[in-house]
């Protein structure tokens, strides 16, 4: 009996090691060697200088990190928000969270053509500008002319889908919170931003860490929403590296890419494990 | 107070809008004809009913056949994802085993890894394997990215389940299998419903490896992606359509139990 | 203890095989895959499957793909030997990266020989070898439109059939001056065919060549001038235009440039609102590129003999002219066309003649021998394009960068020149 205790975890995740080593770790260690593949058949830095020297690299690497820095926080605070205001509603509770979650199922494909039909020239944006006189006639809002216009608008769209995953966390994370707490708050007196920095906010650390770490890392991996919205005009990581894999035909190349997302991924994490670590009690 | 009351229930319905309103402009394109698509201005609700785009989608040869395969790669992702995600959840749940920590670590990073690149090498393995460009490839991509979610989300849950439960069960002569089967399984089989739910959403809007993994043997998403820089604006809007009305249904049914499945991340 | 392992593996296997078997009943087609670089977009997609195939006896399931998907899936069948594509559809410069995976058609064509394909064009199809690599099938070209409203616009005494560059540049000012808008458009989106332009009009007419001249003072002062016609009349939103039927019909843009099959919906939707005309010319003279999409069979080819009385079927008369009237390609055999096409279609087929009987017509070829770094060599003309023309850049250093990526590829493919370039031996030189 002992001994079977012993093997029983061993053999309970074999399938799944067998499949995941196979079907993911390898491929991805495969990755190294094609980005470090040179054309003569060694190994070497070639595929990166060839990204380095590209005219769209550094483009595509500020356009990630800027929607990073534009998206995750917003959402942050905005989940922070939602979940509070949730907390006070007892009526329609559940419908009114079915409802906020539904982006959680949408693919950012779709995402991207909705907000697309929307914002665009004879989209319903500008319909509401012309019925408020803002505009006369179908102003082009999503052109390279107005970079920091096409920039807010795949911020929006993306904040819009993905802003149920952190909401989710946060609101799993606040219930977690005994209501003692808020209680004992009250009893002395706090006020509610006092009580939001000083009490929700620390005990919500844990799950803001994790929200923060899945977020950005999806945010990093942003793709059909920009590339839908932006066209070739907003070059992301993520779309470059569909570019020279699909496109160029150099796999070496978006090899690179994805490691250089790899790369802030890890940094990302990394850095918000040590920027908003707990002390290490809770299994 | 009830000033309160109506601050918040505003600030509610303000953010429901918010959701709403762009799915709902996709509902009403979806069904104002093609030369609502490009009408100026826009009229905001449906002035009369046209579902010519649709009939022209349909009519688009490969939409029906990549819809029926959608389903059934999603479906089978499911299979696999709860299959193989099962006994590895209930081995971290319940037992204490060397390399545990390696083993969760190892998962969680699975999620830092951009998925596009993994299409990559598995193009030229699965063409080795004869398996390229049929729904077997797509399924097992989307396996890989639907299993680490199914395990970490149902060791949560099993974890939930007080040990004491299976442990009782034992004392009275059940089998460690029967345990798990007559006394965790039922406790937790709406949320393994749910997490299946998640892994065949994923799978539904994955694009990128079925796009990459498929010719012929296309899932809707991959049909759209490479169809959708070509098409027509009214075309594309019919596609998120068929995409997007599937996964409000689907968020309802699993609504109850998307916190099990997102608050754990935590942990 | 053993039991329980047992139980635990059987149920899984039973489970597993259950699933096999659903999932074996979703594939079992037997037909000809007719796999193609053209005819992508779903509604010339959907005319080719309902209006010309639909017409041939046998059983056929068209799969049009991005070519370097394309290029990929070929190599890959090519390699492993489990070849599932019968026909493949491709222009010229596609069919050079996947040369050694295609069969000799010298059989098929002598079987059609009663077609009457044009000589010239049977030619290009041996691949610069000595047998028959593919078989042509259709051509197209890329040319001018306007809505009707646009022509009032027209500076003084310029012919529409016979605009050069400064002419169309003043016309987008006129109707920038009195529309307020830039309603020139061209289709510079992610999957837009604007390199064509760069490659096939720009180049030849500013600097008779594409390879040779690309960093030339005439590219210099080419680009110059693009870039102030660009920002003074050309529609901003052209950097999502992909198919420019679309914009035209809208209204966004009065004046367009695109590929004959992208606009011909435009044509014939309304064919009483729009006008067809050749490109513009330049010093050079009235550059201007001609494709021509051909038909091959894979080395083992599972239907070979059913793709072969395809290739028949699609170069007779009969589905020659259903292409030209449904999607816009236009026949490689030799007749007659006859008066009573769609309207649209005559607009666009009388422009297209027009353009190559111009007394000044410089016509281009296709980039070939670039095998699988096609891609990036029109990445280099758009590149060059987007940091000249949107990042303000300086000309001749950009030029000067870009011409060494291109010095690069053609090394690396040894692609010899083509026309308008003057031949090389060897790879294309940028001078």
């Amino acid at each position: 009996m002992k001994e079977l205790n012993k093997v029983m975890p061993y053999l309970l995740l074999a399938p799944s090691v067998v499949f995941l080593v196979f079907f993911f770790f390898s491929p991805f260690v495969e990755t190294f060697f094609i980005a470090f593949k040179n054309a003569e058949g060694g190994y070497g830095l070639h595929s990166f200088r060839k990204m380095y020297d590209d005219l769209n690299f550094f483009v595509a690497l500020k356009n990630t990190i800027f929607l990073l820095f534009a998206v995750v926080p917003l959402q942050l605070v905005l989940a922070v928000w939602m979940s509070l205001t949730l907390r006070k509603i007892k009526k329609f509770r559940g419908a009114i969270l079915y409802i906020w979650t539904i982006p959680l199922g949408i693919s950012d494909l779709a995402a991207g053509i909705i907000w697309l039909s929307i914002l665009t020239e004879r989209g319903y944006l500008n319909t509401i500008f012309l019925n408020l006189g803002f505009i006369e006639k179908p102003e082009l809002w999503l052109s390279y002319e107005h970079p920091l216009l096409l920039f807010a608008a795949v911020a929006i769209a993306e904040i819009w889908r993905s802003l149920a995953l952190v909401l989710l966390i946060i609101i799993a994370g606040l219930q977690l919170i005994p209501k003692e707490y808020d209680e004992a708050a009250d009893v002395f007196g706090a006020g509610a931003f006092r009580k939001l920095f000083r009490v929700t906010l620390p005990l919500l650390k844990p799950s803001i860490q994790s929200a923060l770490i899945l977020r950005s890392i999806l945010a990093l991996e942003v793709f059909a929403v920009a590339v839908a919205i932006g066209g070739t005009n907003l070059p992301v990581l993520a779309s470059e590296a569909y570019n020279w894999m699909a496109n160029y035909l150099d796999y070496g190349v978006a090899s690179a890419y994805a490691l250089v997302l790899l790369a802030l991924s890890i940094i990302s994490t990394l850095g918000y494990l040590f920027f908003l670590r707990t002390p290490a009690d809770a299994a | 107070m009830r000033k309160k009351a109506i601050l918040y229930y505003g600030l509610g319905i303000f953010f429901c809008l918010s959701v709403l309103l762009p799915i709902y402009f996709l509902i009403v394109l979806s069904v104002s004809g093609r030369d609502a698509v490009y009408a100026w201005p826009k009229i905001f609700y449906v002035a009369n009913l046209d579902w010519s785009m649709f009939r022209f989608f349909f009519e688009v040869e490969g939409v029906t056949r990549a819809m029926f395969n959608s389903v059934l790669v999603a479906s089978l992702t499911v299979v696999f994802a709860i299959g193989l995600g099962t006994p590895a959840a209930y081995a971290l749940a319940r037992y204490n085993f060397f390399g545990k920590n390696f083993y969760r670590i190892a998962i969680l990073f699975t999620r830092a890894f951009p998925v596009a690149i993994l299409a990559l090498p598995l193009t030229v393995r699965f063409i080795n394997l004869g398996i390229y460009d049929t729904i077997w490839a797509v399924v097992i991509v989307h396996t890989a990215l639907a299993l680490p979610f199914s395990i970490l989300i149902q060791s949560n849950l099993f974890q939930s389940v007080p040990k004491e439960l299976e442990e009782a069960a034992w004392l009275l002569g059940c089998t460690k299998l029967q345990a798990f089967f007559k006394i965790m399984l039922p406790i937790c089989m709406p949320s393994v419903a749910a997490t299946a739910i998640f892994a065949f959403i994923i799978s539904w809007n994955e694009v990128f490896a079925a796009a990459v993994l498929t010719v012929k043997n296309r899932t809707l998403t991959a049909f759209l992606i490479s169809q959708i820089s070509e098409s027509p604006l009214f075309f594309q809007i019919t596609g998120s359509f068929f995409l997007v009305i599937p996964t409000l249904f689907f968020i309802f049914i699993v609504r109850k139990y998307l916190f099990s499945l997102w608050g754990i991340t935590n942990k | 203890m053993k039991n329980l392992l047992l139980n635990i593996l059987s149920a899984k296997y039973f489970f597993l095989a259950m699933l096999m078997g659903l999932g074996l009943t979703a594939f079992s087609f037997a037909e000809v895959v007719f796999y193609s670089t053209q005819m992508r977009p779903v509604e010339e997609a959907k005319k080719i499957r309902e209006k010309v195939l639909a017409n041939f006896s046998g059983n056929v399931d068209f799969v049009p793909d991005e070519t370097p998907i394309w290029i990929t899936k070929i190599q890959a069948e090519n390699k492993t030997g489990k070849v599932t594509v019968s026909l493949l559809g491709g222009l010229h410069g596609d069919f050079s990266p996947v040369a050694s995976a295609l069969d000799n058609v010298d059989d098929v064509l002598g079987k059609i020989s009663g077609n009457n394909i044009v000589d010239t064009f049977v030619k290009t199809g041996k691949l610069g070898g000595n047998s028959q690599k593919y078989i042509p099938w259709a051509q197209a070209t890329y040319i001018m439109a306007a809505h009707k409203d646009a022509l009032a616009y027209l500076p003084k005494g310029a012919d529409v059939n016979a605009l050069s560059y400064n002419q169309l540049a003043q016309w987008g000012q006129n109707m920038e001056e009195a529309l307020g808008e830039r309603k020139i458009g061209f289709p510079a989106g992610p999957k837009g065919l604007m390199h064509r332009f760069f490659q096939g009009y720009l180049y030849p007419s500013f600097t008779d060549g594409v390879v040779r001249t690309f960093k030339s003072k005439n590219a210099e002062n080419m680009w110059a001038k693009f870039r102030r016609f660009w920002h003074q009349s050309v529609s901003p939103r052209s950097t999502s235009f992909n198919n420019m039927s679309e914009h035209l019909l809208s209204g966004e843009v009065l004046v367009a440039f695109d590929h004959t099959a992208r606009l011909i919906p435009a044509f014939n939707e309304r064919p009483n609102d729009f006008v067809a005309f050749p490109a513009p010319s330049a010093q050079y003279g009235r550059g201007f590129m001609a494709v021509i999409v051909g038909l091959a069979i894979p080395k083992g080819a599972p239907e070979r003999t059913e793709a072969s009385d395809l290739i028949r079927y699609l170069t007779s008369k009969e589905a020659q002219l259903t292409v030209l009237e449904e999607i816009g390609f236009f026949p490689i055999i030799d007749i007659e066309l006859p008066s009573n096409l769609p309207k649209g279609t005559q607009l666009a087929g009388d422009a297209v003649s027009l353009q190559s009987s111009s007394s000044d017509a410089l016509p281009a070829l296709l980039p070939s021998g670039l095998g699988t770094k096609g891609g990036e060599f029109s990445k280099v003309y758009k590149d060059t394009f987007e940091t000249i023309v949107f990042r303000n850049a300086n000309i001749s250093k950009v030029l000067e960068a870009q011409a060494k990526k291109l010095t690069a590829i053609m090394q690396e493919s040894g692609a010899s020149c083509w026309a308008p370039d003057a031949p090389s031996k060897g790879p294309c030189p940028v001078k």
